[in-house]
């Protein structure tokens, strides 16, 4: 049969079909399909019901998107939401199409679509050319490293099947390509619902002289990027027992063999390999695309994160990178924002630090920005607080690949693409020094700890914080308040109160405090710090018991009545813009140190329960 | 060191199939194994990422594949994972012999339950209807059981070629604490890298089927020699023409209507359920052979054996939302 020899011996290929909003590409794709011979009987007496249905006046003819449309929104909207995949095969091989949305909202769908494809078939309306949804799509598919497309120029019967205007087409989307970095462009002309070149040539159309969609895809080159120098993240360490251990995980470029000495990156630590192993009995090499498990001949440390790479041409490894970013988020990217980072199997803190600008993804423009919004794609520098080993986009999607994972809500927001390592990380070292924290803080005789105070603007962060200080000095410890109005004087001078400054004025309070603390003080910050993520990334700077979160919880309403500095009368007046409570969030702690109910008591009272804790928490501390 | 002198790990007899290998013993790369490469890292990564996984079990020949492919997955390791099957009391009785003996082979743990709320009111679909019975022997004894084992990645073996809504399912999709699936905002899934943060009391489904078709699934069975229920194969079979479906009658708790009668036909099933609620195919399909190439001449599709799915158009994707597989 065929379809047993296709699946069985042949390549696969992925593919995309993106393209404006109505200029067909469901219905291309569902004319694929009924071309290619696979859509059953079952599913062809629904889809004339369903035709029959939608389009009364239509008669009997067949609405191909329907085959591909699947969720009831987009039936009722007639628009596609999110990808759809759908498997076809011919006598010559078999495909996995992703079918992607075309509306500029729903582009992240899009990208997920074309993370995996080799291929895509961007469809334009002869009668209106290119359009600002061409470019976009275009460009993502370039963004996410399609280096082959086919260009199906639908509706040429109502242009009357007009040479013309299908060369002129062509002729603009192949400049277009080509300023994207698209190696290879096919043109052809179309006409979806009647299967003009879709599965077979048109004799409507003698003038194209050119295969079809389905001849151009089953000739198309599948070759993955599976070239390359030998590299595989480690998923899983297999140790079954004493005797066994081995590191599993998906080949990603390149091979190896048996006897091959390879790195564990980004480490430099060396091994041989043993063996490779899998159910169906062991392999002398392997390849990219392989799914194994690798034997090394002595004992080393590998766990999941890790990349075993060919020891004499290993990856390039960096903590701060230039990347292109597609943000996927409801919420806008914060600069200094510390998000996860997920690329091959490693997982580690990341932070964007700067937008060197966004790019305008319907005309290429580049502009300036402070802040990347939903589907907005900008070209940013990266900084880890871990070292990885990485490729560039270009040569591995998978060790050049990322998504950015918010640490709050889980979120998917963003997918980005490594471009190269800023030279910086590479000569910027740790300097050793002899006098450490320990010795500094012996000589102090205390233990140092940093008390972050945090709550709205009149809570009485400050009022409690230099009460504390003050027992805390009277008790003989070495202290220093860090105060977030204070700190806006002098070091944070140039942070208003947008999002993203706040961010980034928490993130440098918490480097300041993390300095103090490493000098052997006791540092207690009074500031809003309205955003549990830059708690939770100062938080990180410390070690365990070095940091208390104290939360100074006092209702709005209580805030607002004190009001110490006339501010929330200048907010509710429309005076000042962002003030936390008001126009711009407070995201209570969810499991501070100490809280404070501080309507309840008088500041007294709440200084000594904090006190009370650290004195406790020192005590403790002194036995180690 | 790697291992210790002379323990040399044997493939395991069911496992070892190298006839797809070549003399040099470098793989062919096909399509299969593409695909059998793909689902072994969606695997290797729930069992890397989650606390308590688990392989939702089924006993159709789409779980036969899952099970020989999570063995493949971490093998020499037996699989760090258990089974479970959400056994609704009208399996075929094939279906449980079967389960039984992939239990009895002792490597993996197979974990049965049954909604005993629906059993103590007799829920049957005989008597209630396709609809309640899958909503409550189904869809809500499965978030009993995972909520009951707190597990939370849960590994299923649809497949995206199925039906209309699951072609838009991610490989791991997001549900939140109730077990909902809101298919407008799933989270957006790149390359391979997939994201598994999710916070207490929500959970995953996991598809490492998703990118297979039927036919796939077939060839691979053949290729593997993955023992299958022999349901899948023809043979007489005593069924009722009922509301045009042909239904085998595996017990007595079976009542007929006023005019049907039991006629032995030649059979057999493309898919596997509830046995009042599964159409066979008259067929003379009685080999690996031969339902390939049944299935390669076929103009119908797989579910439509499936009285469950008959509802409205698109009624799986209101099945989904709800917490069905």
């Amino acid at each position: 049969m065929a379809a047993t020899t296709a699946t069985a011996g042949r390549g696969l290929l992925r593919f995309i079909t993106c393209g404006s909003v109505d200029d067909g590409k469901s219905t291309l794709l569902g004319r694929l399909l009924y071309d290619a011979g696979t859509v059953p009987d079952d599913q062809l007496a629904a889809l004339a019901r369903d035709s029959r249905r939608l389009h009364a006046d239509a008669g009997d003819a067949l609405d191909f998107a329907l085959l591909t449309d699947g969720l009831d929104a987009e039936r009722e909207q007639g628009i596609t939401i999110d990808v759809a995949w759908r498997y076809f095969h011919t006598a010559r091989r078999s495909f996995i199409v992703a079918d992607c949305p075309g509306h500029e909202q729903y582009t992240r769908n899009m990208a997920t679509g074309a993370s995996n494809a080799e291929l895509a078939v961007v469809l334009v309306d002869a009668r209106k050319g290119l359009l600002p949804q061409t470019r976009r799509h275009t460009y993502i598919c370039a963004l996410l490293g399609i280096r082959q497309v086919v260009l199906a120029v639908n509706k040429m019967d109502l242009v009357d099947c007009d040479r013309a205007s299908f060369e002129a087409i062509a002729a603009e989307y192949r400049e277009l390509a080509q300023s994207l970095g698209i190696a290879e462009v096919q043109c052809l002309p179309v006409v979806a619902p009647d299967g003009d070149n879709v599965g077979s040539r048109s004799s409507r159309m003698p003038w194209y002289a050119g295969p079809s969609l389905l001849e151009l895809l089953e000739s198309a080159d599948a070759a993955p990027l599976r070239a390359g120098d030998f590299r595989m993240p480690v998923q899983w360490v297999n140790r079954p027992d004493q005797s066994f251990r081995g590191y599993a995980g998906t080949i990603c470029g390149g091979r190896v063999a048996k006897g091959d000495e390879v790195i564990v990156q980004p480490g430099v630590q060396r091994a041989r390999i043993e063996c490779i192993v899998t159910a169906d009995g062991e392999l002398d090499s392997a390849g990219a695309g392989q799914a194994v498990t690798l034997c090394l001949d002595r004992e080393i440390d590998v766990s999941r994160g890790d990349v075993i790479a060919d020891a004499l041409r290993p990856a390039p490894v960096a903590d701060q990178f230039a990347c292109h970013l597609l943000w996927l988020g409801d919420a806008a990217l914060l600069p200094n924002r510390t998000y996860w980072l997920k690329l091959g199997t490693r997982t580690v803190n990341a932070r964007v630090m700067s937008i060197k600008h966004k790019v305008d993804v319907n005309s290429q423009a580049k502009l300036a920005a402070r802040q990347l919004l939903l589907n907005e794609v900008g070209y940013c520098t990266l900084g880890l607080d871990d070292e990885i080993a990485f490729e560039a986009y270009a040569d591995n999607r998978t060790l050049g690949g990322f998504i950015l994972i918010d640490r709050q809500s889980n979120a998917t927001v963003a997918c980005g693409m490594l471009d190269f390592a800023l030279g910086r990380s590479a000569n910027v070292h740790w300097q050793h020094v002899d006098i450490d924290k320990g010795v500094r803080a012996s000589s102090k005789g205390q233990q140092p700890l940093c008390l972050w105070f945090t709550g709205l603007s009149g809570a009485g962060k400050s009022t409690v914080a230099n009460l504390v200080e003050r027992r805390l000095h009277a008790l003989g410890c070495h202290t220093y308040l860090l105060d977030g109005d204070n700190v806006r004087h002098g070091i944070n001078r140039d942070l208003g109160f947008t999002p993203q400054d706040r961010v980034e004025n928490i993130r440098r309070i918490a480097e300041v405090a993390h300095l103090m603390v490493d000098a052997g003080l006791i540092v207690l910050v009074s500031a809003i710090s309205p955003y549990r993520s830059e708690r939770r990334s100062a938080r990180e700077l410390f070690a365990a018991a070095e940091f208390m979160e104290v939360f100074v919880d006092a209702p709005l309403e209580e805030c607002e009545r004190r009001d110490p500095k006339g501010l929330y009368r200048k907010a509710r007046a429309g005076a000042i813009r962002n003030f936390t409570g008001i126009d711009a969030p407070y995201e209570r702690p969810e499991a501070p140190e100490i809280h404070l109910l501080s309507g309840a008591q008088r500041a007294e009272q709440l200084a000594e329960q904090v006190v009370a804790r650290v004195l406790a928490t020192l005590d403790g501390g002194t036995d180690d | 060191m790697a291992r210790i002198d002379g323990a040399r790990y044997a493939p395991r007899k069911s496992l070892g199939f190298l006839s797809h290998m070549s003399t040099d013993n470098t793989p062919t790369h096909s399509h299969l194994d593409d695909l059998e490469a793909e689902s072994i890292h969606i695997f290797r990564e729930v069992a890397a990422s989650f606390r308590h996984p688990v392989m939702l079990y089924s006993i159709g020949k789409d779980s036969s594949v899952l099970l020989h492919l999570l063995r493949k997955a971490f093998y020499p390791a037996r699989p760090p994972l258990p089974l479970l099957h959400v056994d609704t009391t009208w399996k075929f009785r094939e279906m449980i012999a079967f389960r039984e003996r992939v239990a009895a082979e002792g490597d993996v743990q197979v974990l049965v339950h049954i909604n005993q709320d629906g059993v103590r009111q007799g829920i049957s679909p005989l008597t209630h209807g396709a609809t309640v019975h899958t909503d409550i022997m189904k869809t809500q004894a499965l978030k009993q059981a995972l909520d009951r084992h707190g597990f939370d990645a849960a590994i299923g073996g649809a497949r995206r070629d199925e039906e209309k809504s699951r072609a838009k399912e991610r490989v791991f999709s997001f549900r939140n604490a109730q077990h909902r699936w809101d298919p407008k905002r799933q989270r957006p899934e790149f390359w391979h890298t997939f994201n598994t943060r999710i916070r207490q009391g929500e959970s995953v489904r996991v598809f490492p089927l998703s990118n297979w078709t039927e036919m796939d699934v077939w060839l691979y069975i053949r290729r593997e020699a993955i023992p299958v229920v022999p349901l899948y194969f023809a043979a007489p079979r005593p069924v009722v023409a009922r509301d045009g479906a042909l239904i085998m009658v595996d017990d007595e708790r079976f009542t007929l209507r006023e005019g049907e009668a039991v006629e032995m036909r030649q059979v057999r099933f493309r898919t596997l359920g509830c046995y009042p609620l599964t159409g066979a195919v008259e067929s003379s399909a009685d080999t690996l052979d031969k339902i390939i190439a049944e299935m390669a001449d076929s103009r119908s599709s797989e579910r439509q054996g499936r009285v469950i799915d008959h509802d409205p158009a698109a009624s799986m994707e209101r099945k989904k939302q709800e917490g069905y597989f």
